[in-house]
This record gives structure tokens, sequence and C-alpha cells, in this order.
């Protein structure tokens, strides 16, 4: 298999054109298309009902496209669904494990359905719990692991068969942030092996700190795709924001800033939000605006200690985004 | 085949649940040996049978048909809990046939019934309940039960996989076995209870097999009249034959449709 891989190297893990799926009067997804070269980690971005679950259960294999088409792995999902089916690891929204059994027998259980011989079954099984740091809960049952351990051992089920693709449904939805950082290494460590994954997430941080590619999703469409840094420049690249010490303070900033003939106010960008007082303004030339800012508050007569320069999050590219589809 | 090898593979995770949580069959267990003793001694003494006979002969063969009609239950709620857990999607993804999940589940359904029955047979043996037939007829009665708790496998798996995720539909489910189940000659004989009753119970396809099973086992059927005396056994070959026929191909069905 791993041979296969190298050979498949150049050839995009997942490839889906015009991806049109009803669910009754629903268009749950609305001619998607996407393209996912091997051996990265691609996330899909986007509310509840977006269409992020329906995408990954069309490309694996889970429910029947109404039109478009879809490879994965170098295979049709519709017409080769078999050959699919023995190259990708699903792992669900919700942990689909057998909570009265223990790991071990989980894996023991799903591997030897995959195919495994028993004692290659259990070879497999103690492997992947030394690698996703479970063998000491191995025989414990699942229903006494804790919300982390169990993704992982999900994860670990999809990747029995090493497979060329992984689907990993929000992966780290309602994990703490112990748990989710041990499933974002899993996650890298299972791409720097070749696998490539697919992940979706309504967590921007987790696309932005995985993923190389962001397709960012509504009703159904892939509204902006690129990488997380190619996103945020979309919004309007760095920023200086000033916290002012209460809003009068605020506000003299702002005029202060407004005063013209200088870069940083060139686009009077200068915005002011009254509540938690705080002006920005858009710095396109990085720390030099910085230090324009700095002096223009200084000529002003104004000190302040909470000033810094940062790029939007991809929490800020998302809400414009939607919202620009909304308006 | 692969079939036959994912089938038992799937089989063996329901026998491994037995052997990490065995209160939960025993407790099953306890339920339907409960049944048998409250019928036997609470109301066993004031129901007559026509044509005669002790109760016990007459409930014990009621019983194993009712502790059959039960797993419907069992099948419907396992069948549910995979789907809404997701194992059935996980299983749905990997390259394994789309009848093995079902054949899971049988083999699992089946070995419990077995058990069940075995348990029942000892139950009764103490009470005082015998079979006076020869043992080639004990093991056709022991077989047409199999037979029937086979067909309502089908009821189960179709009804957990079309009603899984509506938690209401499972305990009506559970609520609706009752009067089902008692709504035949399993406890009672239909010859006694009001006419249109007793109709509706002697067509019910549990007194049908209760009846046959009976019969093999040499024990009073509380029958003396009517079709069901001449043609129990057939009925109870029949009648399951039937209820598959229909949910077989609507579970398969009902597989397929998840795609949808």
């Amino acid at each position: 298999m791993h041979d296969e891989r190298e050979h498949d190297r150049d050839r995009p893990a997942v490839r889906a054109s015009g991806l049109v799926k009803h669910y009754g009067n629903v268009r749950a997804l609305d001619e998607l298309s996407i393209q996912i070269p091997a051996g990265t980690i691609h996330g899909l971005l986007g509310p509840n009902g977006a269409g992020k679950s329906t995408a990954i259960n069309v490309l694996s294999t889970l429910v029947d496209i109404t039109q478009g088409t879809a490879e994965v792995a170098g295979f049709d999902v519709s017409r080769q669904a078999d050959r699919v089916r023995q190259r990708i690891g699903l792992v669900g929204q919700t942990a689909a494990l057998d909570e009265i059994l223990g790991g071990r027998q989980n894996l023991l259980i799903f591997g030897q359905l995959l195919g495994l011989s028993r004692r290659d079954a259990k070879r497999r099984a103690d492997e992947l719990l030394g690698k996703f740091s479970l063998t000491e809960a191995a025989d414990r049952a699942v229903s006494t692991y804790s919300g982390g351990m169990r993704r992982r051992l999900d994860i670990a089920v999809g990747m029995i068969l090493d497979p060329v693709v992984l689907f990993l449904d929000e992966p780290t939805t309602g994990l703490d942030p112990r748990g989710r950082t041990d499933v974002w290494n899993s996650v890298r460590e299972i791409a720097a092996r070749g696998t490539t994954v697919l992940l979706t997430t309504q967590y921007l941080e987790e696309a932005d700190s995985l993923a190389s590619q962001v397709s960012i999703m509504k009703a159904g469409r892939i509204i902006a795709e690129g990488t997380p840094n190619d996103l945020k420049r979309q919004r309007g690249g760095d920023r200086v924001e000033i916290t002012a010490a209460d809003q009068a303070e605020a506000i003299a900033m702002r005029d202060a800033l407004n005063t013209a003939d200088t870069s940083a106010s060139e686009e009077a960008a200068v915005e002011l939000d009254e509540a938690t007082a705080v002006v920005t303004c858009p710095a396109t030339r990085g720390t030099g605006d910085l230090a324009t800012v700095v002096r223009k508050l200084d000529a002003a007569g104004i000190t302040t200690d909470d000033i810094v320069l940062r790029r939007p999050t991809l929490d800020e590219v998302f809400l414009t985004l939607t919202e620009k589809e909304d308006a | 085949m692969s079939i036959v090898r994912e089938g038992l593979i799937l089989t063996g995770r329901d026998l491994a649940h037995w052997r990490r949580q065995p209160w939960t069959p025993i407790f099953n267990l306890l339920f339907t040996i409960m049944l048998l003793l409250m019928f036997a001694f609470i109301f066993g003494g004031s129901i007559q049978l026509p044509g005669g006979g002790d109760y016990i002969h007459f409930l014990l063969p009621g019983m194993m048909t009712l502790a059959m009609m039960f797993g419907l239950e069992t099948t419907m709620t396992t069948m549910a809990n995979d789907s809404k857990k997701g194992i059935t999607d996980r299983l749905r993804s990997m390259p394994i046939s789309d009848a093995s999940v079902s054949l899971g589940r049988v083999g699992a359904d089946m070995v419990s019934a077995v058990i069940e029955i075995v348990i029942l047979i000892i139950g009764g043996l103490l009470l005082g309940w015998r079979a006076t037939n020869s043992p080639l007829a004990g093991l056709v009665a022991v077989a047409l039960l199999l037979w029937l708790r086979f067909a309502v496998l089908w009821v189960g798996i179709f009804l957990g996989l079309t009603t899984g995720r509506h938690d209401g539909a499972t305990v009506l489910v559970q609520v609706l076995v009752w009067p089902v189940g008692f709504l035949s000659n399993v406890f009672a004989a239909p010859e006694f209870m009001p006419s249109w009753l007793g109709a509706v119970a002697a067509w019910n396809p549990i007194s049908a097999t209760a009846t046959a099973v009976r019969e093999l086992f040499g024990n009073p059927t509380g029958v003396t009249s009517g079709w069901l005396d001449e043609a129990s056994l057939l009925a109870a070959i029949v009648w399951p034959l039937a209820i598959t026929a229909v949910f077989l191909p609507l579970s398969a069905r009902a597989y397929r449709r998840l795609r949808k």
C-alpha cells in the first residue's frame, strides 16, 4: 500500500467536482468542488449546518451523491466504493466505539473486520495503543475513558489499515484543552507519515494550527479557500490595536490618529469600539506603522502600554466572509 | 466466505459483552424466571384449561415462546444503539459486506435465545414441568422456538434501523410487546376469552408456536377445537416464514436507505 501511495504522490488524494446532495428539499451540498493534495491536512471550516459532515459522508462512501463526481485515493466513490473503503479511515462526530469493551478489544474487532488475521490484528492493536498513548488503559472498558482518550482510540481505529485518506469529523468538539492538544499532535504525526487528512471543525484556531489549506463552507458550498495566511490577508492584513483606559481616552486616541498625513491613517480606517475602548487602525507597513502610531500618540500627549500589532484571526475572516454572503 | 467470517467476528463482539457485563443477560433471565414463577404460583392456581391438564405443563412452553417474542426488544435496542453511536456508520465505511452487520446480530441473538431456552427448561424441570414425547419431538419444538426468534429478529433489525434515532419509538415498542405478547394463548386459553378476543389471540403468531411446542413436548395445549387444533405445526412454520419474508427484505432496504 505504501508503494502505491508513493506512486500517487502527484495525484490529489481527494478530488470532487460539482457535488450536490439533496436531503428531501434541503440542498446539503450545493456544487461543492475540492482538491486535496496527497499528504496534506485540509481543514473544512463552517458553522453548524454548513454541510461539512455531509461532505465527509459523501467522500467516505456513506451517502449517495445526488449529482457530481468524487474520487478518493484515486477511486470513484460511487462506482468503486469498496476500493475507496480499503483506503480510508473515518472518524465520525460521535466516538464510534464499543463502550463495554476495552480499547484493545475494539482495535482487535475492527482490525479483524478489516481483514487482518487474529495475530496481525493483535500486533497492530498493540502498535496503535502505543502510538496513541493508550497502552495503560488498553483493557479497561472504553466507558471509563476520558473524552480525549476516546477520541484518540477512535482515531487509532481509523488508522488500523494505515489509510491513504483519513476523515476526521470535528475531532476535538467537546474536549478539554489537554485532550485537544493530544489529538492535534496525533493528527500532525499521522500527516507527517504521509496520510492525507480531511478534517472538519468549527474552531478556526484548530484549522489555523493544523491545516495547510482551509476551505470555508457555508450553505453547502465553499465560499473561500486558501492557506490560513492567505485568508487572513483577505480580511485586510495586519492592524495596530490599542486598548485605552476609558472611553474618553479612546476618543482622544482616535482623533490623534485621524490627523491625516501619515500612512497609518491614510485609509481613514481608524476604528473605535466604544464598549471596550479599543482603537484599531490598519498597519500595511507592519512595525513601521506601529512606530508611527506610537509617535502620533506621543505628540498628542497620550501614553499607553497596551498596544499590539496583530494579524486578523481566522474568526474575523470567517465572520467577514459569512456576513458578506448574507448581505 | 468473508460474509460468514465478518458475521462471526461481530457475533464475537456481543459474546465479549456478556463476559464483560454478565449482569445484563442475567437480569434479563431473572426477569423471565420471575414471570414464570409469578404465573406458576400466583395466577396458575386459578387458571383453568379447556381439556384439563396441569397449568405448569401448559405454562412452560408458553413462557419459552414469549421469551422468543420479547427478544424483539433486545434486537431492536442493540441495533438502534449502534446506529446512534456511529458504529453502524463506521462499519459501513469499511470494506465489508452489507449483510455482515445483520448476520452478526442474528448470530449473537440466536446464541442468547438458545441459552434462554435451556435456562427455562432447567427452571421448568425444577418446578415439575415434564416433556413426555420423544427427544426428537423435543428438538423439533426447540427448533420451532428458534424459528420464531429468527423471524422476530428481522422485525427488530428493521425497527432498529428505521427508528433507531428516536428514543420514543424504542419505548413504544417496549410497551407494545406486552399486549401483543399477552394477547395470545401463552398464559390462558383463548377458548375462555370473549369470543372476538379469543379469535384475535388464536390468530396471534405466538399462539401458533406455543401450541405446536406444547404438542411436541406432549403438554396440554388448551385448544380443543378450531384450526389451531388441527394445524398448529403448520402455522408455527408458516407464520415466522411470512414475518421473515416481509421483514428481511425491509431490513435490507432500510440498510441500503441509510445511503440516501
